[in-house]
């Protein structure tokens, strides 16, 4: 079971949690960007092994979105960061 | 030696001590035609098809650990080829019916038992999804049979027909072809088919780069050493973005671990496999007798090869409310392999972005399957370096194009 520090609520079970994928930009503007580059930000993931950033949403808890640094094999938790937080 | 009446008698008469061994170990040669990366079932299938199909004799299969290792001894065995769209359908079923001929062809029994499949619905609204799933499956030339709640208890009356069923039971589908096989032996016996033919299978031999010229793979860096390589292909499942990073391009692809778990063995008391969106859950009883049951899949991205306790639970809650009798059985082992997810649930078959690779991953949670179908797409790949009309579908470019073959309801729960 993963202990998720919510940087709102503080510690909370795994279950209140809902991954959200690595944080990528949106390309812009929409009619300029290409199909290769649309897919690549659509669907191209680093798919980390090991140290990985990562966004979560705490859907079960306050509803906001944070970033965790986490590591994909141990499952360590490294730290959690509100969106804008100096990393 | 072949696997015959004769000779079990024969060493039968001589103390079985002269069995030799299924597969060579040889230590790897400088260089080869072909190099496949993961010793899982889809890369043993296609080093045995790229000598059986396609004459090649130059071929070793790398393995950082052991033989069927990862996901192909740790799933679940189910196999079937109910899919929704043509595309999943053409390969689903192209590899149940190379499946069905496979302990011949490889003389080595897998152990296929066509024991069918059963698919749950639960509401009103489940019958009627299903009922356009099963019409779709018809029209793709798929054997699948639509059954009312009657039926569905007289094939499992072990199932929750009881008033307080908190998931009851509307009806359901069933393809009779499919069933369960024993995932160790689709290993060993492909491992053992290729070495006959002349494949070198190197265990414990860990790809750890890529020798690049000229905008084309030319070899590969090993634990055990630079091989070079006229042409590699990736089937490494969970892992395949690590080694796509390793060779400078990023797949569609995320890793997660997916749970499985077995009960203590008993009679027989389930004679087909039962499996049901709502609870989450899939259960089948191996021939040893154990209840063999799995999940969904943990949701976020993980290489630990481990599951958590919510998903577990989970699974085991599904289990209880739709079989109360199997309460008092104790769970006997729990597990999880790295299954390779990809955004439409549908595998990565075609060229990689480097020339000279090829690409054979995204079977996620429900590759078991498909084995002799990826690996025999695999070596046609690799030998003509053309796609056979089945894989073509499946190329690296339907991200770009958007024609996604979006299965995630036809992978059902995971597997
Ligand atoms: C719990 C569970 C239940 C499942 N149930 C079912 C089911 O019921 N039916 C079904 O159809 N499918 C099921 N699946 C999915 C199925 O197991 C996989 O899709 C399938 O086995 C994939 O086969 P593979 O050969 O691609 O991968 P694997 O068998 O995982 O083989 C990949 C191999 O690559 C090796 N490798 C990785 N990196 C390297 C490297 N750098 N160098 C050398 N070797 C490397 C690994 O060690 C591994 O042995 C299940 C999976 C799990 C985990
Ligand atoms: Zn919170």
């Amino acid at each position: 079971m993963l202990l998720m520090p919510c940087p709102w609520c503080g510690p909370r079970d795994e279950p209140e949690f809902q991954f959200g994928g690595e944080p990528a930009t949106r390309p812009i503007p929409a009619a300029e960007v290409s199909d290769q580059r649309w897919a690549d930000y659509l669907y191209l993931r680093t798919n980390e092994k090991g140290f990985h950033r990562e966004l979560w949403c705490h859907a079960g808890g306050c509803g906001q979105w944070f970033l965790v640094e986490r590591d994909t094999v141990t499952h360590v938790i490294h730290r959690t960061l509100k969106p804008g937080e100096p990393a | 030696m072949r696997y015959s009446a004769l000779n079990l008698f024969r060493q039968g008469l001589a103390g079985q001590t002269g069995w030799p061994q299924a597969w060579r170990s040889p230590e790897p040669r400088p260089s080869y035609d072909a190099v496949i990366v993961g010793g899982g079932g889809h890369g043993l299938a296609a080093a045995y098809y790229l000598a059986k199909v396609h004459g090649m004799r130059r071929v070793a299969i790398l393995e950082k650990g052991w033989l069927g290792g990862g996901n192909t001894g740790r799933n679940t065995t189910i196999v079937r080829s109910n899919y929704f769209f043509p595309e999943s359908s053409a390969i689903y079923d192209f590899a149940l019916r190379l499946y069905e001929g496979l302990s011949q062809d490889l003389d080595y029994n897998i152990m296929l038992s066509q024991r069918g499949i059963l698919m749950m619905a639960h509401t009103e609204h489940d019958m009627e999804l299903m009922a356009r799933s099963v019409n779709a499956m018809l029209i793709n030339g798929i054997d699948v049979e639509l059954l009312d709640a009657a039926q569905v208890r007289a094939e499992v009356p072990l199932l929750n027909f009881g008033a307080n069923a908190r998931y009851e039971i509307h009806g359901g589908f069933t393809q009779r072809r499919g069933g369960i096989a024993r995932h160790d032996a689709v290993a060993w016996g492909y491992a053992r088919g290729a070495s006959g033919l002349g494949v070198d299978i190197i265990q414990g031999c860990e790809v750890t780069g890529f020798d690049i010229a000229g905008g084309r793979v030319t070899g590969v860096q090993t634990t055990r050493g630079a091989i070079g390589a006229g042409v590699v292909g990736l089937a490494a499942a969970g892992h395949s973005g690590v080694l796509a990073g390793l060779a400078g391009f990023k797949l569609p692809i995320q890793s997660y671990a997916l749970q499985a778990m077995v009960s203590e063995p008993v009679k027989p008391v389930l004679d087909t496999v039962v499996m049901s969106s709502a609870t989450g859950m899939y259960v089948s009883q191996s021939d040893k007798g154990e209840l063999v049951f799995g999940a969904g899949l943990d949701l976020y991205p993980s290489y630990a090869q481990r599951g958590n306790l919510p998903v577990e639970q989970a699974v085991i809650a599904g289990m209880l409310e739709m079989f109360p009798a199997f309460r008092r059985l104790k769970l006997l082992r729990a597990w999880a392999g790295l299954v390779d997810v990809c955004w439409d649930y549908s595998p990565i078959i075609g060229p990689a972005p480097l020339e000279g690779m090829f690409l054979n991953c995204g079977w996620g949670t429900g590759g078991f399957k498909a084995i002799p179908a990826g690996g025999w797409m695999l070596a046609h790949l690799m030998a003509t370096g053309q796609h056979h009309p089945i894989s073509a579908p499946f190329d690296l470019s339907r991200f770009t194009t958007g024609r996604l073959i979006d299965e995630a309801a036809g992978a059902g729960i995971a597997h």
